[in-house]
């Protein structure tokens, strides 16, 4: 069964819909021995980092999030969610996260006005790194982004997929071990998305 | 790179899809779903949903529609009409929607936008505008506010407002030019990269597109980062691929495989 977490961070609907229609076992939750007990674990999220964070120590979810990630099952985070288990965000005058990724989170400085932040859109992800979650799907591939803010793993060999906006390259896919997190939004990134959250759910968390 | 997003927008009216022009002389043109799922199997970047006689006939937003279209597509979509309060919103993002368009409500109650944003993320609030081109002074921009399916005009000029809802949180700001709407002659250029010169979030160009070629235009001279499309596509002249062909030719990013 995917434990989709909620913590608040927006609609995570979407992302049930996702793998309902792949023919996938879906349920959100906020109790901590779901998602415990899950396994695989998707953390999705939309809106800002300060709120969000406040949501999960609320909710006492932060224990249940490292305990998973430790104990190898396999853990999606998706947008915020990915934003959110960094060290580090600069969003909301600078908001600790929760550190189940190393290196912070970054906003994007507009250089021209054509580079507009948010970005929204479709973006191509440059594949770095072989990896199960990616099965099947081309490098170069477009998906569906919505942030201000991007990604920067302390640790370069961590990241998986690059995508380029307003003058920077940046992380769009990081992983470490039995942990895969994405700037997109693969449950809204079309055929290719719903490609990407199959091989999730068949992924028992080796990286390779 | 970022690429140039295609939307089409499909106008509901007692769940079928309408078109007229200027909101009139509207004939049924299809079922949202089954068109919403064609057109994403087709290559739209988006969709939008706007229904038209809701807030008219003083109704909710069809949000059984809202839950069909999000188990049959999976890419982003926005919903707009009926939706008159922050219970509204939520209902309709938690139905499956990506983002909430507000056009004459937020005219009205400007705090909605704010309020939105707070709950919900500037993301998921899309400030819809219908601008009407004026002579005279009264608005600085050459372009006054219209609400109520260009019934009635509101004294805003259209710049002001646009910065105004941004300051506020909106996310992302539809321009649509009661003008060029339904003519097929083209976006209005002038109002489009006016708005996307003076706004840091994207503008989406809206009403006028006949051709690949006007899409070309809004993308370049028009400044735009999308292009709400209907009559286009919902006649069957062009699909999203050949329109797509056409800007690639042109040098402007489109996503190519889906």
């Amino acid at each position: 069964m995917i434990i989709i977490v909620d913590y608040k961070a927006g609609n995570l609907t979407s992302v049930k819909l996702a793998f309902e229609y792949l023919g996938i076992k879906a349920k959100i939750t906020n109790r901590p021995e779901e998602i415990l007990a899950a396994g695989h674990v998707v953390f999705p999220g939309v809106g800002s980092a300060g709120a969000a964070l406040r949501n999960v120590n609320e909710l006492k979810l932060k224990d249940a999030l490292e305990k998973v990630v430790e104990h190898g099952t396999p853990f999606l985070g998706i947008c915020l969610g990915t934003q959110i288990i960094f060290d580090f965000s600069e969003e909301d005058g600078g908001t600790q996260g929760l550190s189940l990724l190393s290196g912070k989170v970054k906003r994007f400085a507009s250089a021209n006005f054509m580079d507009k932040v948010p970005q929204i859109g479709w973006n191509a992800v440059s594949i770095r790194k072989k990896h199960p979650v990616l099965e099947g799907i081309e490098d170069g591939s477009e998906f569906y982004f919505v942030h201000s803010y991007y990604p920067v793993p302390a640790f370069r060999e961590e990241i998986i997929g690059e995508t380029g906006y307003a003058g920077v390259t940046f992380a769009s896919i990081v992983g470490r071990k039995n942990l895969i997190a994405t700037q997109f939004h693969p449950e809204k990134s079309g055929r290719i998305g719903l490609q990407l959250l199959k091989n999730f759910s068949k992924w028992e968390g080796q990286a390779c | 790179m970022l690429t140039k997003r295609i939307i089409p927008c499909l106008d509901i009216r007692n769940r079928k899809v309408t078109k007229g022009i200027r909101f009139q002389g509207n004939v049924d043109v299809g079922d949202p779903v089954e068109m919403a799922a064609a057109y994403s199997e087709g290559g739209c970047d988006e969709l939008v949903f706007y229904d038209i006689t809701a807030s008219a006939e003083r109704r909710p937003i069809d949000l059984a529609m809202v839950k069909d279209v999000a188990r049959a597509v999976h890419i982003p979509f926005a919903v707009g009409g009926g939706i008159s309060s922050l219970h509204d919103m939520e209902r309709v993002l938690l139905a499956g929607a990506e983002k909430i368009s507000v056009n004459s409500l937020a005219v009205k109650n400007p705090d909605i936008i704010k309020e939105g944003a707070k709950a919900f993320g500037s993301q998921c609030i899309v400030l819809g505008m219908d601008p009407v081109r004026i002579e005279g002074k009264e608005c600085k921009s050459g372009y006054e506010i219209t609400v109520r399916g260009f019934r009635e005009k509101t004294g805003l000029d259209a710049l002001e407002w646009a910065k105004k809802a941004v300051d506020l949180g909106a996310g992302e700001i539809v321009v649509n030019s009661v003008d060029a709407d339904g003519t097929c002659n083209g976006y209005e250029l002038t109002l489009t990269s006016m708005i996307a010169r003076n706004v840091p979030v994207p503008v989406v160009a809206s009403g006028g597109a006949g051709c690949p070629e006007h899409l070309v235009s809004v993308f370049t001279e028009g400044c735009a980062s999308a292009a709400i499309i209907a009559s286009i596509i919902h006649s069957g002249k062009y699909t999203i691929r050949q329109i797509k062909e056409v800007l690639a030719k042109s040098n402007i990013p489109v996503r190519k495989k889906w």
